[in-house]
């Protein structure tokens, strides 16, 4: 590497917020034509990094050269000037805009009295072109495919004239295939001549399209290697640090069917959500719900936790029929864990111990003539707390200052103890249950979801981590388009298999009509 | 019931109908397309309804003291201008509720208007006069349109002028194509270089030069003085007018005509000593702007980030 | 410019900031003092001496306080349910209105029933009006997403012509040789004075009362868990199962009748009839009165005596020294912006350059 002249050069950048180091003196190099990989956990820092690079936050010390040339600190302008170009996990584009306009935004003077729609359109086909990524200029964002969606972002770097390239996670929303595709563009852009930086925590994409990996934990460079000396266990134990073994799936008995879908259908705002599910789950068992995201795994969930209605079909819980009522939930012993933990797990301006009985507060155990029975909520928040190892300031701080896997474990914690003493929760559905944890806090959440299949709860998870899903789930079907796939064994699935599933061709490969 | 319905038609037929409808949908224009810009850049600005009684104000006060009419309108845009910018420091910069601040810039605006009246003219009996803007009487000539517009003033012809201007600029202009992104999506507008705050506080800014106009006309064109409670609620009407358009300036100006011809028939109603008590008509416009906001509320689409503040790394 | 998060909020930042943002309006309001031609210094002396400079002053100030703690309260409990009621003055008019229709009207023969149940029903006719006119923003605010700031505040033009029809009509007072005014209600429906040869009536204690009963509703009951869990988080309110929709809609009812209650008040209290003037923006005013109390219903008793004093001093200072009484709604809405500011910076740090 030493020969190729370098694209970026990082010296000594370390970026502090408060207490917490984010960055600590991270020197780091790309060649001009690399892919470098980016390895880490969430939360080792990479996000930190690359918005310096991209001039979203100003390091504390140190300083960048792109192409030989500082960089200077906290403009995306200048960023975007030196040819640098973002290509965001959540995309930054905007639904209601055209892919055009989403393009062609801040590329053009302000003061300018006209766009020039027609040519900035003649050079985004002719860089579509270029470099083979179809897309219609015309569209609205919004009625995009997800994969189209990142072709946008692609483009939108490319038609700036973007020369290093950072993908942020770029495969977490994309099918096996698609990712496939992502990553012969990547071939096809290198031989260009661009650079990449590649941010990731899978291993074995890492391996597969980078020559370097620089592996980041707590914040510090802990390791570079060239790809081709390395392999997954080493880089796994740098990433890490320490010796983590995710629990994996172990053989149990399956019990009577618990949830039972037949024919169920959705529709939210006048759009049909959910079309037709079959789907039973039986105690004892996990059964894992891959597709990619949008696909309705969201209204699947809703629907389960009792604040979506359906429309057709008959959805029951051993064998009695579910109400749209999160409390019939509640009542009936399910336990529900959100998606997205800020915005609907807890109300974060609430301190922890109102948060903690939320879901419970209409029960005897938690009121008495419209009253909070202030006491018994408080023992049992204390007592959660402890159960499942939250760690926090004290039961009556606001809930928000919690870090995001101690939020997970208070939010786990109600959820699986939704009956009270009375045990183990009936029925227990997860959307992207261990989404942006660190690798401790998700084998925590792995460990809780096998042992309360184990005690004989029914369990739905519902993720796009292909790897979660396989590590725990013992049967898996696919959504794609708001309809399920029949739920087979997984170890009757091939990756391959799955991700054809994902994107919408049944049974290995084999076009329907 | 005939009859109802040929004096309606004779009424709508009528010129003086069509001169009041013009008249009275101006500042509605102008105000709308003033929250209209605030909105598509993803900022509510309820301050309106005082950024118009400072307009009025400051604008028929330098027209007072000896300036020109067109300098009287740049000052009311200046004063709103200022509003303004007031509006964008909380609102954009500091973040707080653009609710509260609105209102809170509706209270300033007004009592400062308010006590700046006072303190210029202490005991007045009488509301002091200015000479307004003259009737354009040379468009009299125009086949059919042209004695409705020759009782209009050139601020009446340049607020329905600005329809397709604010149109262009919106839609056709790489700053305009800012406003909007910064209304849908700031991180992304952020991520392609822009600097959202200085867009959003620029609408501001902008939209609300716009409402202190509208305010100026009241006091420049359409009466000759001014009176504490004379903008009554216009401001919220135009916010109001604003959903009802879906952020859209072409069906703004509709709005407002729409609306302006309902207010005008039903003043026509007053006069003709209609068999209910006058409260009823006044009541009319407000109600309407229920009505509208109710009517348009399933099909309303929202500029994705309204009301969303940005704060640069908060996802 | 920009804001960086505080990691945790300290409680003596929250006590102090309605009292910076107070000191901070004055000052700013010193210079239109200034402007006015008048000595500052003694222009404030002035406005502090008439609001509490004598009994009669503190009394004074009282009195005005009394339906300001009503509206201040009704815009505090919405609030704090992200349910923007800006329709208080609306509903205070209404709330007296309803208060003359029971206790005014037929001769205030009150449907030949005795006073002790006519002034209950009083009461409760004044609090139902003003509830049931915000009750529609916030249906249409829960079931259609219609914006409920506009529809309040369209409704405060509504309401404020309905009052005059109403006195130009079935509650006209004859005698008034004119002047848009109501009949007067029954004498002996009207609050009693607290204090002799002042204006002060027992509303002061009614309003205060509720203030109580308002703070220990949103901090000891069900429906207050769920008032601040909805205004804090809806989705997440939802998703625990708490009644969403029940508890915005029992909110804008308490909100909208502890307003009709402040139009009561004024009735039966200080006036006995209804007037188109009744109110200089009790309603408005109510708004800042939550703010600066950051939305506790104990701290509005106090940010209600504050505002009152500022609206009762301004008038006897302007008398004195030709500063327009104006300056009373310019230092409000001052105190109003300045307190959103402070509250702000009570959860961030203002940092110069860039992140």
């Amino acid at each position: 590497m030493t020969q190729t002249p370098s694209a970026l050069r990082l010296a000594r950048i370390t970026k502090r917020f408060g207490a917490l180091t984010a960055n600590d003196d991270i020197s780091l190099e790309l060649g001009s034509g690399e892919v470098l990989a980016l390895l880490g956990e969430n939360g080792a820092g990479k996000s930190t990094l690359v918005s310096i690079l991209f001039g979203h936050y100003v390091a504390d010390a140190g300083s960048i050269e792109v192409f030989g040339q500082p960089l200077p600190p906290g403009d995306p302008r200048a960023a975007l000037a030196a040819g640098i170009g973002m290509v965001h996990q959540h995309f930054a584009l905007a639904d209601n805009l055209s892919v055009l306009d989403n393009i062609l935004l801040g590329t053009e003077a302000l003061w300018l009295p006209f766009s020039r729609r027609r040519a900035a359109r003649d050079r985004l086909l002719a860089t579509a072109r270029r470099f083979g990524l179809s897309v219609d200029a015309e569209a609205r964002v919004g009625t995009l495919s997800v994969g189209e969606r990142q072709r946008v972002e692609i483009l939108k770097a490319l038609y700036r004239g973007a020369r290093i390239l950072i993908l942020d996670e770029p495969t977490a929303v994309l099918t096996p295939q698609e990712s496939e595709s992502l990553f012969a563009t990547l071939a096809q852009l290198v031989a260009e001549g661009l650079s990449i930086i590649f941010i990731s925590h899978k291993l074995d994409e890492v391996l597969r399209v980078s020559q370097r990996v620089a592996v980041l934990r707590a914040g510090r460079l802990i390791a570079l290697r060239e790809t081709r000396d390395t392999h997954k266990a080493e880089l796994a134990e740098l990433m890490v640090g320490r010796s983590v073994s995710l629990p994996q799936r172990e053989p149990r008995e399956r019990g009577p069917r618990v949830l039972h879908l037949q024919g169920v259908s959705a529709t939210r705002g006048g759009r049909r959500v959910l079309d037709a599910l079959d789907l039973d789950v039986h105690a004892g068992e996990i059964v894992g719900i891959a597709g990619v995201s949008g696909n309705g795994q969201l209204a699947l969930a809703e629907l389960l936790s009792g604040t979506l209605a359906h429309s057709a079909g008959t959805l029951t819980l051993d064998d009695q029929a579910l109400r749209a009522d999160p409390r019939d939930r509640v009542a009936r012993g399910v336990a529900r864990i959100p998606e997205d933990r800020h915005a609907e797990g807890i109300v974060g301006d609430l301190p922890v111990w109102e948060n903690a009985i939320s879901e419970r507060l209409h029960t005897p155990a938690f009121s008495r003539w419209g009253f909070v029975r202030q006491r018994a909520a408080r023992a049992f928040a204390r007592k959660l707390v402890a159960r499942f190892d939250v760690r926090l300031p004290g039961i009556d701080s606001p809930t928000r200052v919690l870090s995001g896997g101690n939020m997970q474990k208070l939010i786990l914690g109600r959820a699986l103890c939704v009956r009270g003493d009375a045990g183990t929760p009936r029925f227990i559905i997860a959307n992207q249950p261990t989404w942006g944890l660190d690798i401790g806090a998700v084998a925590y959440v792995h460990r809780c979801l096998l042992d309360a299949a184990r005690q004989g709860a029914a369990v739905l998870l519902i993720s796009e981590d292909l790897e979660e899903l396989f590590a725990i789930s013992d049967r898996i079907a696919v959504m794609f388009k708001g309809r399920l796939g029949p739920a087979r064994d997984a170890a009757a699935w091939t990756l391959a298999d799955v991700g054809l599933a994902m994107a919408g061709t049944p049974h290995g490969g084999q076009h329907a009509a | 019931m005939m009859d109802f319905l040929s004096s309606l038609g004779d009424m709508i037929a009528s010129v003086p109908f069509w001169v009041a409808t013009l008249r009275i949908a101006t500042p509605l224009i102008l105000g709308t397309l003033g929250v209209l810009i605030c909105e598509r850049a993803g900022v509510l600005n309820l301050g309106i309804e005082g950024i118009m009684v400072a307009g009025a104000f400051t604008g028929w006060l330098a027209v007072y003291h000896g300036a020109g009419l067109w300098t009287g309108l740049a000052v009311a845009a200046l004063t709103g201008a200022l509003c303004g910018a007031l509006h964008a420091l909380l609102t954009v910069w500091l973040t707080v509720s653009q609710h509260v601040a609105g209102l809170g810039i509706t209270m300033l605006a007004t009592s400062l208007a308010s006590f700046a009246y006072r303190v210029s003219f202490p005991q007045v009996s009488t509301p002091p006069t200015i000479q307004p803007f003259a009737p354009l009487a040379a468009l009299q000539g125009i086949p059919l349109i042209g004695p409705v517009l020759a009782e209009q003033t050139a601020l009446t012809l340049g607020a329905i002028a600005l329809v397709p201007l604010a149109a262009w600029f919106i839609y056709r202009t790489p700053a305009g194509l800012a406003l909007r992104m910064a209304g849908e999506n700031p991180a992304a507008a952020e991520g392609q270089g822009l600097d959202v705050l200085r867009v959003r506080g620029a609408a501001i800014v902008g939209g609300s030069a716009l409402m202190g106009m509208a305010g100026a006309f009241l006091t420049l064109s359409a009466f000759n003085a001014f009176f504490m409670n004379m903008v009554n609620g216009r401001g919220w009407i135009c916010v109001a007018l604003v959903v009802f358009a879906s952020w859209r300036p072409g069906k703004a100006l509709l709005g407002a005509l729409l609306f302006a011809a309902f207010d005008a028939a039903q003043l026509r109603l007053q006069q003709d000593g209609g068999a209910l008590p006058y409260q009823l008509y006044l009541m009319l416009p407000y109600v309407l702007s229920i009505l509208a906001l109710i009517v348009m509320a399933r099909r309303a689409a929202y500029p994705q980030a309204l009301m969303k503040p940005y704060r640069k790394g908060e996802r | 410019m920009r804001l960086e998060a505080r990691s945790r909020v300290s409680r003596g930042a929250v006590l102090v900031a309605p009292f910076a943002a107070i000191a901070f309006t004055l000052a700013v309001c010193a210079a239109l003092v200034a402007w006015a031609g008048a000595p500052v210094g003694r222009t404030y002396a002035l406005l502090l001496e008439g609001a509490f400079g004598s009994r009669f002053a503190i009394a004074e100030t009282l009195t005005r306080a009394t339906p300001l703690i009503l509206t201040g309260l009704a815009a505090a409990v919405a609030f704090r349910a992200r349910l923007y009621n800006i329709g208080a003055e609306g509903q205070l008019y209404l709330g007296a209105l309803a208060a003359v229709a029971v206790g005014g009207l037929h001769d205030g023969s009150g449907f030949g029933l005795p006073p002790a149940l006519l002034f209950p029903l009083m009461l409760a006719a004044g609090a139902a009006a003003g509830a049931l006119l915000l009750l529609g923003p916030a249906w249409l605010k829960l079931r259609l997403g219609v914006d409920e700031v506009v529809t309040s505040l369209l409704l405060n033009f509504v309401a404020l012509l309905f009052v005059s029809l109403m006195l130009d009509g079935p509650m006209k007072d004859p005698m008034a040789m004119g002047w848009p005014q109501s009949v007067a209600i029954n004498p002996d429906l009207e609050l009693p004075r607290l204090i002799e040869r002042t204006r002060v009536h027992a509303g002061l204690l009614l309003a205060s009362g509720l203030a109580v009963a308002v703070w220990a509703l949103q901090r000891f009951t069900r429906f207050g868990f769920a008032l601040r869990a909805v205004g804090a988080n809806a989705r997440a309110a939802r998703f625990a199962g708490l009644p969403v929709g029940r508890t915005v809609l029992l909110c804008a009812l308490l909100s909208g009748a502890l307003a009709g209650l402040a139009g009561v008040g004024e009735v039966a209290g200080r006036a006995g009839y209804v007037t188109l003037d009744m109110s200089p923006g009790y309603g408005y005013a109510g708004i800042v009165i939550a703010m600066l109390a950051g939305l506790h219903p104990l701290g509005v008793v106090l940010s209600a005596v504050f505002v009152g004093a500022v609206m009762v001093g301004a008038d006897s200072m302007s008398r004195a020294v030709g500063v327009p009484n104006y300056i009373a709604d310019v230092i409000v809405a001052t105190a109003l912006l300045a307190m959103l500011v402070a509250t702000l910076l009570t959860r961030y740090r203002i940092r110069w350059g860039r992140a």
